[in-house]
């Protein structure tokens, strides 16, 4: 009985992970591809697939054949013992020995390519180019007035990665610090106009931020804080208040009723309870809103280049300044997708410790 | 101040008594003016300073972080300094308050200036005649083609994005809450999140690409590479309608489905380990123990995830606008709502999409209010 | 307990004796120092002659501006940034103005928002001038025709562009920018080298060109490279085709008619000039990757296969522009060349299809109005000439200055066209020729929606005022 339950427990984590690892598999394999392109070389990248790097079978070329003017290339072309067209020779032929003959360009260039089937290994000519070209800043040559050829190093990222940082930590606190006193407010506290200011949160969830923007830059005009930290703060802040209220909301008020009864009792204000009960507690749903408001404060494009410009440039300013405006510089852009995906990953392992079990352990009554 | 002489010792008292009441109201003043100030300097130290960029930065997190925390002490302060029961009463209005204001602010002014402008001309500059005249904006709304057609395929993503992203995020945090290898898994679902929109377009051109066909094309796009490889005829995935919409609600899966299951993990993490020992104990299968306890338990969350999947999934555009620019029909609200704007400045129509983008949502809310009102127990 | 309360009474009534003895920090600090500028410079007596293009232009390089700042923004990043950053440091070196120039990708979101939000710069580089007309129709943007002589601008600028850089304002029309880098569109490419050895000819006739296209296909090559694919802009090069067919097969006045919305598109005109597209579009033989590769190949790439060797596809119509999207080391002249989209109906000459960059002014300052007078002559695009890349649309350029054989060929066409026409999706009404010109010619290259539903969209879309 015991054993047979033991194997029925072996049998279930081997069907969990199973299930776990063919998801993860799906997940990944669209950044696998993308990670790999990062490393190849721009023209590679769109001359074949990225899973090309992986050992393959290849035709590779072994001879040609130039066909002398005689040969009429309307009708049947021998070459090599056998008689095709030339359509059927340019999609290839594959003849009995395995050599396959395929001609290549149109009717005027006669010439025919003979290969055979190969395997082909790790494909050798990935590098990091990419990764120093996004890092440095591409170097753009170009010939001036008098002939003299120009290089200009591109942009400083190490500056605008600090930049970023400084945008990003407080706008990811100052919402988190703002919305949990809110949330403890509206699920703990009376007071009247409860459920409009309530209502009114859940309504900004849905409110594009770009109709605010306007609105907003008239105010900072205003009050001058265009291109100061504290005005990107304030948006972001805004931007990102209304999930973080209600997140935290939910989370807060799902607390056991009996854990603040006995708080309140032994004479905490709300002040206290709020700080030395509710947030520790709320560890996990602080630590997961902010992953995401680190995320998209970390992403964010549009209203950096808005409220905060050119004079402190974040990283994806940076990072789009480097692609060419019309370009598609897929290179590049994949290997900034990574260099910018670095911080964001680590701050989601930091934070990932916070989400264990037991946080409310013992504090429950069944 | 010091040895006061017995005869002025009721004055005394009443000097005592005086000054504590005129000290706690100048504390009372001073103590913010103290911390405005200070806030202020360093602010103006900010804008204005030239000290190396590594300084500022720290200077500007403390200062940030700092200040929000103070102030939120001191107002604290302030309201318990309050005699009788004002402070009781007030008291809720210091914890929301920053929160309502800075929303406020925002996001609520700008709806109503945007409400104000969708009843304009096209453009948002002038007042339109009189009568029926002033709803032509939503006219537009409703009865534009490319309009409908963003209706429909919202409904697509609301549904099948926020089922696809909700799903996949609460099987990912149940199993993995089984598994030893649990932040790995988790790391991999939620690594998308990490990636920009430019980014994650990228990625997905290199699955959904396609090069035509013709001698010497090879597909770069991992899914026509599949698709051929299966013996299958390579398609352009992102312009073949209706299917092209399900490819980019793909996207988004990929994408949310990490703050869903993150969400979702963090709430399956409090559910009292006690309460499904004893479920166990009475017999309950695995399968019972996630649908009777687990489910439950965590149903708050689960509706505050699905209400945020579906409100993003409504103001979505930046992976339409990215992959197809909302050609073939794949155009989205938010989309029309961003060209309408930025594109073609008709501001008044932009401004009457954004309302109807509010309006969708108001059922979300309405049933939201519901589930608030039911867990209502406020002291 | 009070005894505490009793000294801080008295620090505090001490502090406050101070405080008050202080200026008030906050409210007078930050003194603009722009503001200050503007008001004093008008006064400035005119110390030294004016230049044709104006008097703030000769007190800039007498250097009475030096140590102030012109913002400006437009779309340019990378590689362009820095060519237009490096053509005005003469300019900045002379008169001690610093330019400060800010490119962004979402630069339409971008300008819309700082202008509107009072934060415009003081120049701005719109690519289209879709964009600017709705500023200029908010009365948003300043009439350059207090600011640069007139007889300069008629000068230097054919009447084309000056008309184009003409819209209309809330008290009628305005001079609403200048022109500071042109385009030419009506051009095909082709691979020169393997062009000439395979012994194909330039086509003179729109006959001769079908005539090549069926001998490409016939020697077993799709001959044309088409990609329409431009991310939110998807769709622009179709309509250029458009364009450039309409002015081919109809008149000049029916084409501005047709700009101007007064001829429909669903109208036999402007149906025959799709004729012609689709004849080489959607022949699955004539188009590399078939007429379902074209929406999804982006327009950069869409000529790389004809630098394979052997080319892969042969001609490519596009603007002179798209020879930055060349593979690296193709050189002009001898791997690639081009050749004037030949007319189709004689009647009809020999147009010009082109567009540009205009620069518009959004705020009055001395050094402001000098520098957009600067940017009314050729000098201000010079080194970006040089280097390659821009065309200038003023008649004081010359042609020695290109770089290459393909660029001064291409200006050469535009400075003597004898009929030059503007991009017409670019000065459409935003919602057309930005929105629904673009978006229905995707869907109807595509193939998920028919010609007449297309054409009629169109014209639905069209604004009704």
């Amino acid at each position: 009985m015991a054993a047979g339950k033991k194997s029925q427990k072996k049998k279930s984590a081997l069907i969990i992970n199973g299930v776990l690892i063919l998801i993860c598999g799906i997940w990944l394999l669209p950044t696998v591809g993308v990670f790999i392109t990062s490393f190849r070389d721009s023209q590679d990248i769109f001359n074949s697939g990225w899973w090309a790097v992986f050992p393959h079978k290849e035709d590779i070329n072994i001879g040609e054949i130039i066909l002398d003017d005689a040969v009429d290339v309307n009708g049947k072309i021998p070459v090599e013992g056998i008689n095709a067209s030339f359509e059927e020779l340019r999609e290839g032929i594959t003849l009995p020995d395995g050599r396959k003959l395929t001609w290549i360009g149109n009717k005027r260039s006669r010439k025919i390519i003979i290969s055979e089937r190969q395997w082909v290994g790790f494909a050798n000519n990935l590098s990091i180019d990419n990764y120093k070209d996004v890092i440095t800043g591409k170097e753009i040559t170009f010939t001036d007035s008098a002939g003299n050829e120009i290089l200009r190093k591109g942009n400083n990222l190490g500056g605008a990665f600090l930049n970023s940082i400084a945008v990003a930590v407080p706008a990811t606190i100052i919402p988190i610090l703002i919305a949990a006193f809110a949330a403890f407010g509206f699920s703990w506290l009376k007071f009247p106009g409860r459920d409009l200011f309530f209502t009114m949160i859940i309504a900004m969830l849905v409110v594009p931020l770009q109709i605010s923007l306007i609105p907003i830059l008239q105010d900072y005009t205003k009050l001058q804080l265009n291109g100061t930290f504290l005005g990107i703060w304030l948006a972001h802040t805004g931007f990102g208040l209304p999930l973080a209220t209600y997140l935290l909301f939910n989370y807060i008020s799902s607390l056991p009723r009996e854990l603040l009864e006995a708080a309140y009792i032994d004479g905490a204000t709300n002040f206290t309870i709020l700080v030395r009960l509710i947030l520790p507690l709320s560890v996990p749903a602080l630590a997961s809103f902010a992953i995401f408001q680190f995320l998209w404060v970390w992403n964010d494009y549009l209203v950096s280049l808005v409220f905060l410009g050119e004079k402190s440039r974040v990283i994806t300013y940076a990072l789009a300044s480097i692609v060419g405006e019309k370009g598609q510089d897929w290179h590049l852009l994949t290997s900034g997708a990574f260099v910018s995906m670095l911080l964001p990953m680590a701050v989601f392992f930091m934070l990932q410790r916070y989400f264990v079990r037991g946080m409310l352990a013992g504090s429950v009554k069944g | 101040m010091q040895g006061p002489h017995e005869k002025s010792c009721a004055f005394a008292h009443f000097i005592s008594w005086f000054t504590t009441i005129i000290g706690r109201v100048f504390i009372s003043l001073f103590v913010p003016a103290i911390t405005f100030l200070v806030l202020w300097k360093v602010f103006l130290f900010l804008r204005d300073s030239d000290a190396p960029q590594s300084i500022i930065v720290l200077v500007a997190i403390l200062w940030g972080v700092g200040g929000v925390a103070m102030l939120f002490v001191i107002s604290n302060w302030l309201v318990e300094q309050l005699p009788g029961n004002w402070g009781r009463r007030l008291q809720p209005f210091v914890f929301i308050g920053p929160a309502v204001v800075i929303m406020g602010w925002y996001l609520t002014i700008p709806v109503f200036r945007t409400l104000v402008l969708s009843f304009k001309d096209p453009l948002g500059q002038d007042w339109v005649g009189k009568g029926w005249a002033i709803f032509n904006n939503y006219k537009f709304a409703f009865t534009d083609r490319i309009m409908l057609e963003t209706f429909r395929n919202n409904f697509l993503w609301m549904v099948l994005g926020t089922a696809l992203s909700v799903g996949v995020g609460l099987l990912i945090a149940v199993l993995a809450d089984r598994s030893q290898f649990e932040s790995i898994y988790k790391a991999i679902i939620f690594m998308p999140m990490a990636i920009s929109f430019v980014g994650a377009g990228v990625i997905w051109k290199f699955v959904y690409t396609y090069r035509g066909e013709g001698v010497g094309i090879h597909e770069i796009g991992i899914l026509n590479a599949i698709v051929l490889a299966l013996g299958g005829k390579s398609q352009p995935w992102l312009s073949l309608p209706p299917w092209n919409n399900l490819f980019l609600i793909i996207i988004m899966a990929w994408l949310q489905t990490g703050f869903a299951m993150v969400v979702i993990s963090s709430a399956i993490k409090g559910v009292p380990f006690e309460l499904l020992e004893a479920a166990r104990i009475d017999g309950a299968t695995e399968v019972q123990a996630f649908f009777k306890i687990t489910i439950p338990y965590i149903k708050g969350t689960l509706i505050t995830v699905t209400t945020t999947i579906i409100i993003f999934s409504l103001k979505l555009f930046d992976i339409v606008r990215v992959m197809t620019g909302g050609n073939n029909g794949t155009n989205v609200i938010a989309n029309e709502f961003y060209l309408q704007r930025f594109t073609y400045g008709n501001t008044g129509r932009a401004s009457a999409i954004a309302i109807v983008l509010l309006l969708a949502v108001i059922p979300v809310i309405i049933n939201n209010l519901r589930e608030f009102n039911k867990n209502r127990r406020a002291f | 307990m009070s005894k505490i309360y009793k000294l801080l009474v008295i620090g505090l009534v001490l502090s406050f004796v101070l405080m008050a003895c202080q200026p008030a920090t906050p409210a007078e600090e930050p003194a603009p120092v722009e503001e200050a500028t503007a008001e004093e410079a008008p006064e400035e007596p005119a110390a030294v002659d004016p230049l044709p293009q104006g008097q703030e232009l000769a007190n800039a390089f007498d250097g009475l501006y030096e140590g102030t700042v012109v913002t400006m923004a437009g779309p340019f990043t990378d590689a362009d940034a820095v060519k237009f950053d490096n053509s005005i440091v003469p300019f900045e070196e002379a008169t001690g103005i610093d330019i400060q120039y800010e490119g962004s990708k979402e630069f339409e979101a971008s300008i819309t928002i700082r202008v509107d939000g009072g934060d415009a710069p003081d120049i701005v580089d719109f690519p289209q001038p879709g964009l600017l007309s709705t500023m200029v129709a908010k009365g948003q943007v300043i009439d350059l025709n207090t600011v640069i002589d007139n007889d300069w601008m008629a000068k230097n600028y054919i009447q084309s562009w000056l008309d184009m850089g003409t819209m209309q304002g809330p008290d009628g029309p305005i001079m609403a920018g200048v022109w500071g880098r042109a385009n030419g569109k009506s051009l095909v490419f082709y691979p020169k080298a393997e062009f000439d050895t395979a012994g194909y000819t330039v086509p003179e006739t729109w006959d001769e060109l079908m005539a090549l296209t069926e001998l490409i296909a016939a020697d077993g090559d799709t001959p044309w490279c088409i990609g329409i694919e431009s991310g939110a802009a998807t769709g622009w090069a179709m309509t250029d085709w458009m364009e450039d067919v309409i002015l081919r097969t109809t008149s000049l006045e029916n084409y501005d008619k047709w700009v101007a919305g007064e001829l429909l598109f669903n109208s036999p005109e402007v149906k025959k000039a799709l004729s012609y597209v689709t004849a080489i579009w959607f022949n699955d033989a004539y188009v590399y990757g078939g007429q379902a590769s074209i929406p999804t190949t982006f327009f950069g790439d869409a000529p790389t296969p004809m630098f394979d060797s052997p080319p892969k596809c042969w001609l490519h119509r596009q603007g002179n522009f798209i020879t930055s999207f060349f593979p690296e080391g193709k050189v002009a002249g001898v791997d690639y060349d081009f050749f004037y989209l030949p007319p189709i109906d004689e009647q009809y000459g020999k147009p010009v299809l082109g567009a540009g960059d205009i620069y518009a002014m959004f705020n009055d300052r001395p050094e402001v109005r000098a520098v957009i007078q600067y940017f009314s002559t050729a000098d201000s695009v010079k080194g970006w000439v040089e280097a390659g890349g821009a065309i200038s649309p003023h008649n004081d350029s010359e042609l020695d200055w290109y770089a290459d054989s393909v660029t001064r060929g291409v200006a050469e066409i535009i400075l003597n066209a004898d009929s030059f026409r503007f991009d017409a999706s670019d000065l459409m009404p935003g919602a057309v020729g930005a929105g629904t010109f673009w978006k229905y010619m995707t869907d109807y290259v595509s193939g998920s929606i028919d010609e007449d539903t297309a054409l009629q969209q169109i014209d639905e879309s069209w604004p009704t005022e």
